[in-house]
């Protein structure tokens, strides 16, 4: 399964006075399995590329296939695509309404039309994914649980939905530290485990230098790079230039291949950065 | 659907009628409509339109911009001209059903109340197009300021306006965003009968009821923190003043209202 956009051109509020190109020539291809990072500055783009992804805007031009199905085309059934591509808001948790996180997570299921069984199984897969306790929580209110629960609540709303491409928008935003970790590390299980394809969008370098296995930029309703994150992190001016930044493990290999350290190129993970850092240091021992 | 609505949108612009006073605006804004509702012929009508379409062109929107404001009240319109058609008493009888008669005072009485509405709605476009939020409510308090007199809350009520009017945007992206976020997970809120449909708007207006509730908190704590106390004593940024630019607003206003009234009796 997998997702072609040719050509997508897409203006906001076109005619009026505030009339913008959100979108430009955009032309990509999501294959099955992949695990994508989508970066770029506020106002590049990237959430309105993101909802072209299921259906909820329509291209101004140009053409989105999900599976082969034409998402503009009439005849293409809209919920069959939106069960296919799970988008996840930003915030998400601003749009939990039921009474109890059970019906909440059901409510995908349900307006897909499953039976009681079904839709039953799905809210409890959904939420051992998230790692919510189903007995503890199943029957408790949604605007009790804390932020990061919420998050999750929502997030398994979606997963219930069984997606095979699952995109996030930011989906760490506003979180702590041990609550970003916890959605970072099941979105990675998700990956690994289920082979879902990820599509992340994501202000954080060291997120997506993390998990992912390609980066997209965006800047100015184009994309700008598109590519293996050691080859697109190692272009750190020109993401500079466009109001990003580099993963902290780039910014640190920089750094001490400034003061004369032997640090190879290409260097993007923590881990990466530490071998290096331990090798170069053996060898001033040796010298010593 | 809410895209259409062009009441109470600003279109920012540096013309002559945006800036004026905002004052002088709404003063004059009523004096239009109230000239507007002194017309009673035809040629009058022209009249007002022509003054309108000035004053338009001198504001710097397209004038179809102003008459696509219209669009969404146009049933209200409708039925006001139907319901003039009927029960307006006349003598003068165009064609008769039997229990029904349509007579020319009728229609023309239908004709005219429709313009007006039509009037009344662009003529008070021009206004909240060519006004920001802030400088129409700050206009408001001023006029408003001699009732304070009789305890009138005049700043309060200003301050509540500006409010309203700063959250309407927000709220709207609001609601897209959790209407689409719904629609991701396969909610419809276009087909089905009446019933269907309203159960399905609960998805969507919980949400929004929390947030809007949030924010309301979110602000009154962030007044409250600047100090804020209500109206007595308090300086403004931008203090209001009267120019030349009202001056000649003013004369122009008066000019259209006397033609408006010599009109009037000549044709009678």
């Amino acid at each position: 399964m997998s997702i072609v956009i040719e050509h997508l051109n897409y203006v906001y509020m076109a005619g009026g006075p505030y009339e913008t190109k959100a979108l430009n020539d955009i032309n990509l291809t999501i294959s099955d399995g992949e695990f994508i990072g989508l970066i770029g500055h506020t106002g590049s783009g990237k959430s309105t590329l993101v909802q072209h992804l299921n259906g909820l805007i329509m291209p101004t031009s140009g053409r989105v296939l999900v599976d082969g199905m034409d998402l503009a085309d009439k005849a293409t059934d809209r919920r069959a695509v939106r069960q296919r591509v799970g988008l996840v808001f930003q915030y998400p948790e601003n749009q939990l309404f039921e009474e109890t996180v059970e019906k909440d997570i059901a409510f995908g299921p349900k307006n897909l039309g499953l039976d009681e069984n079904e839709i039953a199984r799905r809210v409890k897969d959904a939420m051992r994914r998230v790692a919510l306790d189903y007995d503890k929580l199943h029957d408790r209110s949604v605007f009790e649980l804390s932020g990061g629960q919420m998050r999750r609540v929502a997030i398994a709303g979606v997963l219930a939905m069984e997606p095979q491409v699952l995109v996030l928008d930011e989906p760490c935003a506003g979180l702590d530290p041990r609550g970003r970790e916890e959605i970072l590390g099941l979105i990675k299980k998700l990956h690994e485990e289920a082979g879902t394809t990820i599509v992340m969008v994501s202000h954080s370098m060291d997120d997506v230098a993390s998990l992912a296995e390609r980066v997209i930029v965006m800047n100015h309703g184009e994309v700008a790079m598109d590519g293996a994150p050691r080859d697109v992190f190692s272009c750190g001016e020109e993401l500079r230039g466009m109001g990003l930044d580099v993963p902290q493990a780039v910014q640190l290999a920089g750094r001490l291949r400034e003061r004369g350290f032997d640090i190879p190129e290409g260097i993007y993970l923590i881990e990466e950065i530490r071998e290096a850092i331990l090798k170069v240091a053996g060898k001033e021992a040796a010298h010593a | 659907m809410l895209k259409d609505i062009t009441l109470g949108q600003y279109f920012p612009g540096d013309s002559a009628i945006h800036r004026m006073d905002p004052r002088m605006k709404l003063i004059l804004t009523i004096a239009y409509i109230v000239g507007v509702f002194m017309v009673g012929n035809l040629p009058g009508y022209l009249l007002a339109l022509g003054f309108l379409y000035l004053v338009v062109r001198i504001a710097g929107i397209s004038f179809r911009y102003i008459a696509k404001g219209v669009k969404p009240l146009r049933f209200i319109i409708i039925f006001t001209f139907v319901l003039n058609l009927f029960f307006v008493q006349g003598e003068t009888v165009l064609f008769d059903l039997g229990f029904w008669a349509l007579t020319k005072e009728a229609l023309q009485n239908a004709i005219y109340f429709a313009l007006r509405l039509v009037f009344l709605v662009m003529g008070t476009s021009v206004l909240t197009l060519t006004t920001s939020p802030v400088q129409l409510t700050d206009g408001l308090e001023r006029l408003m300021r001699p009732l304070q007199r009789f305890h009138f809350p005049a700043h309060e009520l200003a301050m509540m306006m500006t409010i309203a009017l700063r959250f309407i945007p927000t709220l709207l992206e609001e609601t897209d965003k959790i209407q689409k976020a719904q629609m991701a997970r396969g909610a419809d809120f276009e087909s089905g009968n009446l019933i269907a449909r309203a159960k399905a708007m609960i998805p969507l207006l919980v949400p929004l009821f929390v947030s809007a509730f949030r924010r309301a908190n979110d602000l009154a704590m962030a007044m409250e923190a600047r100090c804020y106390r209500g109206g007595d004593h308090r300086t403004r940024l931008r203090e209001l003043k009267y120019t030349k630019l009202d001056a000649i607003a003013l004369a122009g206003m008066a000019a259209f209202i006397a033609i408006i009234v010599l009109e009037g009796r000549l044709l009678g």
